[in-house]
């Protein structure tokens, strides 16, 4: 089972892509879905990308929702903030340590923070566990720090261990 | 009255999408660094295949769809790829 | 116009209310591009199309094939997932070219590199 699929949810989301590209679950449609699925798990599989564990699905589950809910506020916040006039904001670069080191855990939190608007990871340092974060509205530097570490990091230390 | 509706808002998001994209082009053209066009042509992309969705809608047909589908994935990889040929100190090295 | 002759009313109202935030939300975004005042600032401008902009004109299009076709329409969410997954990857690539840009010219804009 293990050599036949290698990394079964990559193979999962290969059939669903191959079936909601073509819109049918044709018999035909299915069948060159699974090759196309048992081929994209065995090339996947040659590139080692070892493998990561999730756990904790509701927590994952209620980050989404929590993300998904700061997508919406940010986005707000920084239209204002574009059709707003010039020079009432200050935006600059921020430090922030992190206690993550799960690779997988480390680029789940730098799409959170890139997808939400008015705020772009910029640089991390492995070494040291430093991130450099760009801020378009850096009125409450602390705040933002706290935003960072407890509401997107520690969830994601409990789902990538 | 559905029609009207749909008419209206459809001419409404196209221009506003057109604008969009007028705004990107002008960063493009601008610049003033070459990171600044990078930026602007990512922009435009997105706004080019938001344009097509509602092309697709306004017309009723799933063609423009996949023409979109295309646009998002070549965007992303002129993107990926210009992002990387700024950093060309490191590509070197 | 083909095909919205018979779309209810009830459909014709969500669709037209995403479609018009979603290309509002996007144009915000653009006008951004041009308004805001430094690269770094600029890099925040796209991210308001590539999130919300993107999702509510997808939402709306699903919404109307799927009632225009009588069945359910959801390969627009394999875009959606797309431009989720690659957005943060293009501006993070970017972002990170641009410091090293800056910190070749020693620009004293942008912070300097941890001596480690």
């Amino acid at each position: 089972m293990r050599r036949l699929l290698p990394y079964p949810f990559v193979s999962a989301a290969l059939f669903l892509l191959w079936l909601l590209l073509n819109e049918s679950v044709a018999p035909g449609t299915a069948l060159v879905g699974a090759v196309l699925a048992l081929l994209g798990g065995w090339s996947f599989a040659l590139l080692e990308p070892g493998t990561a564990r999730v756990r904790r699905l509701g927590t994952a589950l209620r980050l989404l929702g929590l993300v998904l809910a700061d997508v919406v506020r940010s986005n707000i916040d920084v239209a204002r903030i574009i059709l707003g006039p010039h020079r009432v904001h200050r935006s600059g670069f921020i430090e922030i340590p992190l206690t993550l080191r799960n690779p997988q855990g480390l680029a789940a939190l730098a799409c959170i923070l890139t997808a939400t608007p008015g705020s772009a990871w910029v640089e991390y340092d492995s070494g040291e566990g430093m991130l450099l974060l760009h801020v378009l509205d850096l009125a409450d530097e602390a705040a933002w720090v706290r935003t960072v570490k407890d509401r997107y990091e520690a969830p994601l230390m409990e789902i990538f261990p | 009255m559905s029609e009207a509706l749909l008419t209206w808002s459809l001419l409404i998001a196209q221009v506003m999408l057109g604008l969009a994209m007028a705004c990107a082009t002008w960063r493009v053209l601008r610049g003033p660094r070459a990171q600044d066009r990078v930026v602007g042509l990512d922009a435009l992309y997105l706004n080019g295949m938001l344009l097509l969705l509602a092309f697709g809608i306004q017309s009723g047909t799933v063609i423009y769809f996949e023409a979109a589908l295309v646009i998002a994935i070549l965007g992303f990889v002129g993107t990926a790829a210009l992002a990387k040929f700024l950093m060309r100190g490191e590509v070197i090295e | 116009m083909t095909g919205a002759v018979d779309l209810p009313i009830w459909a014709a109202v969500p669709v037209a209310l995403l479609l018009l935030v979603g290309a509002a939300l996007t144009l915000i975004g653009s006008i951004g591009l041009l308004r805001l005042r430094s690269f770094y600032e600029r890099v925040h401008a796209p991210t308001l199309g590539s999130s919300l902009g993107v999702g509510c004109v997808l939402l709306a299009s699903m919404l109307f094939f799927s009632v225009l076709q009588t069945r359910l329409v959801v390969h627009e969410v394999l875009i959606g997932l797309f431009v989720v997954a690659t957005t943060p990857v293009t501006l993070m690539l970017l972002a990170r070219a641009a410091l090293y840009r800056d910190r070749q010219e020693g620009s004293d804009q942008v912070p300097r590199r941890q001596e480690r």
